[in-house]
This record gives C-alpha cells, sequence and structure tokens, in this order.
C-alpha cells in the first residue's frame, strides 16, 4: 500500500462535497416537503389565527401581567420577556443573591396583585423558564392565580376554576411530563368566556 | 422524588435496553458488510459516491493512513465549515439576512462542529442562516459521528485480526455509517418529531400579535412577537442521533420549537444513548462473544442509573433559599415542584434531570433545562459525568473507544495484581498499549485543568463570569471540561463569546478530539499486528460482573482522583454555603 498525498486528499474532499450535497440539501429538503405536506400546522409553528390574523403559537408562551389574565412564567429573554426571537434563560446560579431578590420582587408583584391570597407560590410562577419562552404553567400556579382573575373580571370562582380545570392537560400518555396549561389557550378562552352573553 | 419521576426514569432505561440488541446486530451486519435490507434502495448510491469519489471500497488501510484520511478529512471539514460561516451573508436561503460571523467565531464554530463537540458560543436564531444551518451544522453533526463511529468500528477490527496490517477503509466505514444507519434513523426521528410540533420550514419568521402587549427594557411599547423558525426538525434529529447537541436555537432542547412535548423529550434522550448503547452489542458481536459487549454496558448503565437518581433528588430537594421567601417547592401531582430555575413546566424536574444525565453522560451537549441554575450537587454530578472522560456511552462511538482504553488500564492492573501479562480479547497488552493509553487517560485532565487554572488567573478569563463566588469558578470549570470531552453543554451564564474562550474552547476540543482518536488507532494498528493467543488458565475473564465492577472503579477512582480538588472549590463548597444563608 503506497500511499501519495493526492490519494487521501481527493476522497477527502470528494465525500465531503458528496456528504454535503446528501445530508445537507437533500435530506433536510426532503424532511421540508414531506413536513409541509403533511403536517403542514406544526411544521409551520402551530400558530393560532383569529380572523385571518396570526394571534400567537400555541407552543410559545407569551407575556401577561394584567390582573385580570392568568400570569405566564417569568421569562429571561431580552430587551422584553417571552420574545420567540431571541430565547434564553437566565442562567443565575442557586446561590446567586440577585436569583432570591428577583424572586422576592415576584412575590411581592403577585401579592399586591391578589393582597388577600396567602397561599405559598407555587414555585414555576415565581422562576424563568430555560427557553424564557415556556407556554405552560403548573395546574398549582393556575390554581393559585384563580381569585385574582375571578375578582378581576368579576366572575364566579367556580367557573374560573372549571375553566382551569378544562385546560389543565394531563401527562402525556398518563406519564410523561408534568401536568400543564398552556396559558395563552386559558386566557383566549377567558376572553371568549367574558364576551360571551350569559 | 415523586413515583411518577421515578417510573418516568425506569421507563426511558426499560425502552433503551430493549433497542439494544436489535440495532446492535444491524450495525454488526453493516460494519461486516453483511447483506441488509437497505442494500437496494441504498446499495447504488454507495457505490456511486465510491466511483464520484476515487474510493477503493476494497482496498483497506494500515492505522497511519486510516488516521490520516481521518485527519485530512477533519481539517477540511473545519476549513470549509469556517469558509461558509465568513461568506454566509452573500449566499441564499438567508431570509432573516444574517451577516458573516466574526473570526474568532467562526473559528471556535466550525471546529466545535467538526470534532463532535457542538459548543456554541453564538445563538443560532440570532446568527446563522436557513443555509448555514443546512449545509454547515446539520452535515457537521453527520459527518462528525459517523467519523467516531468509524473510528470504534476500526479499534474493533484491531483487537479481532490477527498478524495483520490492515484495519479498514475509512472512507467505506464513514460512508456506510451515514447512509445505512445515521440517515435513516434521523429520517424517521425528524418526521416523528415534526408530528408534535418541531417546526421545519425554509421561510422566513412570523410575527403574531401579543393578546396583551407588554414594554420592553426602555419602556417602548411591543405588540408583536416574532417567532423565529426554520428547518429545525431534520437538524435536531440527528443532533441527538449523533450526540452533536449543537441546537438550532440558543434555548437548544428546551425551546418548544425544537422540543415541544414530554414524547419528544423522552425521544431526545432516547435518540442520544440509543448508538452508543446499541454499539457495545455491535462490538460483542464482531468480536464473537456478546457478554464482552454487554458486561461494558452494564458497567455504564450502572453508572448511569446512579447519577440520573442522585441528579434527579437533588433537583428535587429545591433550593433553600427560596424556601425562606414562602415559595412551594413540593412536587405533587399539580406542581412540578424542586429547582424550576431555568427548567420547563412540561418536563419539570424529573425529565429534566434524566436530560442532563443523558445528555453529559454521552457526549452530546444538547440541554431541555439551564445547567448553570441547577442545585450545586445538580451541577456536580453532571460535572463528574463529562470528566469520566466521556466513557458513560460517551458519543457515538468515540464513548466506546474511550471505554475501550480504560478496559485495557483495567486488564493491566488486575494483570499487576496477580502478576501475569495481561492479555484482552486474547491479544497481550504491552508496554507501547499502555503508554498509548496512559496518553489518552492523562492528558484530557491536563488541558482541562490547565485551561482553568489560566483562566482563573487571567483578566480574560474572569472577566466572562456570570454568578458570584464558587459557582463563578464552577463556570469555567465546567466550559473546560465541556470542551476538553467533546460535550458541548455549558453553564451558559460564562460569556464564551471572547477572543480569549474562543480560542482556548478551540483547543481544548481539539485536543479532547483528537488526541484521543489518534492514538486510539495506533493501538488499533499495535493490536491488529499482533497474534491472537488463547485463553489459559490465569487469563483475566473480561465477559463478567466482576469485570464490569473492576472497569466501574477504574473509571471512577480515575475522574476521582484527577478532579476531586478542583471540584471541592467549585460545586462542593458551593452545596456548603447554600444552607448556610
Amino acid at each position: 500500500m503506497n500511499y501519495r498525498v493526492q490519494d487521501i486528499l481527493r476522497p477527502a474532499l470528494g465525500v465531503l462535497i458528496a456528504m454535503t450535497i446528501l445530508t445537507g440539501l437533500v435530506y433536510p429538503l426532503a424532511v421540508t416537503g414531506l413536513a409541509q405536506v403533511l403536517f403542514p400546522r406544526q411544521a409551520n409553528g402551530s400558530v393560532i389565527t383569529r380572523n385571518g390574523t396570526a394571534v400567537g403559537s400555541t407552543l410559545i408562551g407569551q407575556p401577561f401581567d394584567d390582573p385580570r389574565y392568568f400570569w405566564s412564567r417569568p421569562s429571561a429573554t431580552s430587551p422584553f420577556p417571552y420574545n420567540a426571537g431571541a430565547s434564553s434563560g437566565s442562567n443565575l446560579g442557586p446561590t446567586n443573591p440577585a436569583l432570591a431578590e428577583a424572586v422576592k420582587t415576584r412575590i411581592q408583584a403577585l401579592c399586591q396583585a391578589d393582597p388577600d391570597n396567602h397561599d405559598p407560590v407555587p414555585v414555576d410562577l415565581v422562576t424563568t423558564s430555560a427557553s424564557g419562552l415556556d407556554p405552560d404553567i403548573s395546574a398549582a400556579a393556575a390554581l393559585f392565580q384563580v381569585h385574582r382573575v375571578a375578582r378581576a373580571r368579576d366572575l364566579p370562582k367556580q367557573q374560573v376554576r372549571d375553566l382551569v380545570a378544562r385546560f389543565t392537560e394531563p401527562r402525556q400518555f398518563g406519564i410523561l411530563g408534568e401536568p400543564r396549561v398552556n396559558v395563552l389557550a386559558l386566557n383566549m378562552a377567558l376572553d371568549t368566556f367574558a364576551t360571551t352573553p350569559r | 422524588m415523586t413515583t411518577n419521576g421515578i417510573i418516568q426514569i425506569a421507563l426511558y432505561m426499560a425502552v433503551l435496553l430493549a433497542l439494544v440488541k436489535p440495532l446492535g446486530a444491524y450495525m454488526a451486519r453493516v460494519y461486516q458488510g453483511q447483506p441488509i435490507r437497505l442494500d437496494r434502495v441504498l446499495g447504488p448510491l454507495e457505490r456511486l459516491i465510491y466511483r464520484g469519489c476515487r474510493v477503493k471500497p476494497e482496498q483497506e488501510m494500515d492505522w497511519k493512513v486510516y488516521t490520516l484520511s481521518m485527519l485530512a478529512f477533519s481539517i477540511l471539514g473545519i476549513v470549509s465549515l469556517y469558509a461558509l460561516l465568513r461568506v454566509q451573508g452573500m449566499l441564499p436561503l438567508n431570509p432573516q439576512g444574517m451577516g458573516a460571523v466574526p473570526p474568532d467565531l467562526a473559528f471556535n464554530t466550525a471546529v466545535s462542529f467538526t470534532t463532535n463537540t457542538n459548543w456554541q458560543n453564538y445563538s443560532g436564531e440570532t446568527t446563522l442562516s436557513h443555509l448555514t444551518q443546512m449545509v454547515g451544522m446539520t452535515v457537521h453533526n453527520f459527518v462528525s459521528a459517523a467519523t467516531g463511529m468509524a473510528i470504534l468500528v476500526a479499534f474493533i477490527r484491531g483487537l479481532v485480526r490477527h498478524n495483520a496490517r490492515a484495519i479498514g477503509n475509512f472512507w467505506v466505514d464513514l460512508t456506510r455509517s451515514v447512509l445505512y444507519i445515521l440517515l435513516p434513523l434521523s429520517l424517521i426521528l425528524a418526521m416523528v418529531l415534526v408530528t408534535q410540533g418541531v417546526v421545519q420550514t425554509l421561510g422566513p419568521y412570523k410575527s403574531v400579535a401579543l393578546l396583551q402587549p407588554t414594554k420592553d427594557a426602555n419602556g417602548q411599547m411591543v405588540t408583536q412577537q416574532v417567532l423565529a423558525m426554520g428547518p429545525v426538525a431534520s437538524q435536531v434529529a440527528i443532533k441527538h442521533v449523533g450526540t452533536n447537541g449543537g441546537g438550532f436555537f440558543n434555548a437548544n432542547a428546551a425551546h418548544p420549537f425544537e422540543n415541544p412535548t414530554p414524547l419528544t423529550d423522552l425521544l431526545l434522550i432516547l435518540a442520544e444513548t440509543l448508538i452508543p448503547a446499541a454499539l457495545t452489542y455491535t462490538f460483542g458481536k464482531m468480536v464473537g462473544d456478546t457478554r464482552q459487549g454487554w458486561t461494558i454496558l452494564a458497567a455504564m448503565m450502572v453508572v448511569l442509573a446512579i447519577f440520573a437518581l442522585a441528579t434527579y433528588a437533588a433537583e428535587s430537594a429545591g433550593n433553600p433559599r427560596l424556601v425562606a421567601l414562602g415559595v412551594d417547592q413540593a412536587g405533587s401531582n399539580i406542581n412540578p415542584g424542586g429547582n424550576m430555575e431555568g427548567k420547563e413546566v412540561r418536563f419539570g424536574v424529573a425529565r429534566s434531570s434524566l436530560f442532563a444525565v443523558g445528555t453529559t453522560a454521552t457526549s452530546t451537549g444538547a440541554v431541555d433545562s439551564m445547567h448553570d441554575s441547577y442545585t450545586p450537587l445538580g451541577g456536580l454530578s453532571i460535572l463528574i459525568l463529562m470528566q469520566f472522560s466521556e466513557t458513560i456511552l460517551g458519543g457515538v462511538g468515540s464513548g466506546l473507544y474511550g471505554m475501550l482504553i480504560f478496559v485495557i488500564v483495567a486488564v493491566f492492573l488486575a494483570g499487576l495484581m496477580v502478576g501475569r501479562t495481561p492479555e484482552y480479547l486474547g491479544k497481550k497488552i504491552e508496554a507501547y498499549e499502555m503508554k498509548m493509553a496512559s496518553l489518552i487517560v492523562l492528558l484530557m485532565p491536563l488541558i482541562v485543568l490547565g485551561l482553568t487554572a489560566v483562566a482563573v488567573v487571567t483578566k480574560a478569563g474572569v472577566s466572562s463570569i456570570a454568578n458570584p463566588g464558587a459557582h463563578g469558578f464552577s463556570e469555567i470549570l465546567y466550559a473546560y471540561t465541556s470542551q476538553g470531552n467533546n460535550n458541548g453543554s455549558a453553564f451558559a451564564g460564562l460569556n464564551g463569546n471572547t477572543t480569549f474562550y474562543n480560542v482556548t474552547g478551540a483547543l481544548a476540543m481539539l485536543v479532547g478530539r483528537f488526541w484521543l482518536a489518534i492514538p486510539a488507532l495506533a493501538i488499533a494498528g499495535s493490536l491488529a499486528a499482533k497474534k491472537t493467543v488463547p485463553a489459559g488458565p490465569g487469563t483475566l475473564p473480561t465477559n463478567t460482573p466482576l469485570f464490569a465492577g473492576l472497569l466501574v472503579a477504574v473509571v471512577v477512582i480515575v475522574g476521582a482522583l484527577t478532579f476531586f480538588p478542583a471540584l471541592a472549590l467549585g460545586p462542593i463548597v458551593e452545596h456548603l454555603m447554600m444552607g448556610s444563608m
């Protein structure tokens, strides 16, 4: 076996080009074609449209701080929360004083909006998510906010609680992940609910 | 910890173990050139590639030519990817108008993706064009994985053959890995991901109206949300199947468009551990004794299970500093509980901990939660998994040849204890093999600890730290541990996009990849040339639970002795401080 330099370089270049065409163009384009034909809604971001305009994605959270809405989790994206063009976590370490400080501020905001609620605050409602775009809160975090939302909208608490129950998604197949509530879907339902004549 | 959390972890392990034999046997057929069904479809394409690239598939290489081919291919990959990153602004499929990536960042990224590390000092959705994600990142996800698999197969041939010089043809091993293993698995996974909501489009980002407008940092009204999109599913599939880990988006697998449901989360963890686990069976099949493979897998899985439970326990315990503020961190059926900073509700602490362990045990480095925000003990656990030289499953191919190096060390130690010449699978382990193995075992800690030491005493190193105190040291230690072991996950608070970290990180990645691969191939060449000696009464059996225990002990002791002092300064001291406020 006597190898010259070009005996190694030529296959190296050739295989790199072949693989670039196959795995860099043919493969992703094939997946794109199949996805666009078979699952166009998911492939294009699971966008929700109302009266012809796109009003959000079922998978991407939105920020809320109006007492009339259920609030999403805090988000660390910049320059504004839930910036879906620049996902990011806070990367605050567990012993960083800035973390405890931020959590304290968030608890105060929740208390201010709902002064007679003295329940312990569910942890997910006062901590930022990994993506900054978490569409969900836990069932506990939704129930924690029922009192405030019901009062702000002048609705019976039970009605709001029923709505939360209806929008609580169980673990996938009963096992995987955690039970959760999609905040945008819940708030949209609240809006239609409130405008529907009773 | 909840019962459901433990069931989720156990379920994952059961599914993984059930898939080891079928995929492992299939891969053995692929590498031994035996007929497989996909031949009919892909055989002509494979032969076309060989003809077009002037590859003579029947012509095998000795270890030096094999190594040179691997190096030439990797260097070409670095150069071409660097060039692509620099000129992407002038190329098509760039709907967001992304410009050239700066030189030091492009260099770090090119090295990162060609070494199967996928450390990212950039944020995908604000830096790369669709074309770069496809013909840059996706391509190198495939070929860097295939390179690792090729090296492993050559290593196994070195053990199997006797009185031989040749250990296979690099181009054939690479091409067959892509065509028959990585591509079919990725195609299937990508389509399943799309059904769950992973996006796959070539179009621009999409604007949607916010239900309640918000204000940005400057007090300006924001009424629209821009959804970043792209050819995501095709890239996410191979990023896990090939243990690469480089996310399409900055938030990686925590981003709902990369990992939308608990099911996709399970599939991604399975995908990244599947090939490394199944290759142990392929190995057993190729050496003619599948118990040899099961023994190694048993050693890996025991460590994996222990670390998964330890990490889960640490994260479920939550953060004591938040208890005082009146935060409810107790896990229940309506509250995920635990340390939820940097975690997603749909995954909770159980799935997140399992993902963190899977991604650091293998050299994947994708994250579905932010490791920087883990509790000190949770962070300690995933740091240690990388510091075991990525041998607990490890990268595709690279994990198993790394583990086989530790097998050689274990056999050697046992030989010393009983005073006999050590041998493995009928091959005598002599001074040359031990020198090469020692190089591999010693150089990774040297580069990781050396660069950490340089970073903590220079302004350029310290100024990137995001969190104060011991945690800041952990960020630096994590960065070099991750890059030196080709993992790619990060304590991402550390600002890695500086000239200092871009260059030193690239150095760590190059050493971590090639300083392992070259001596491993040298051992393969040396073993192939030896004759096979039949097992005698003094031979240490290497297919028993006892040997699995010895192997675990060697990996743990080497890792612990090397890294304990550094770990004591970072996560351990932070844990002690966390309780006392």
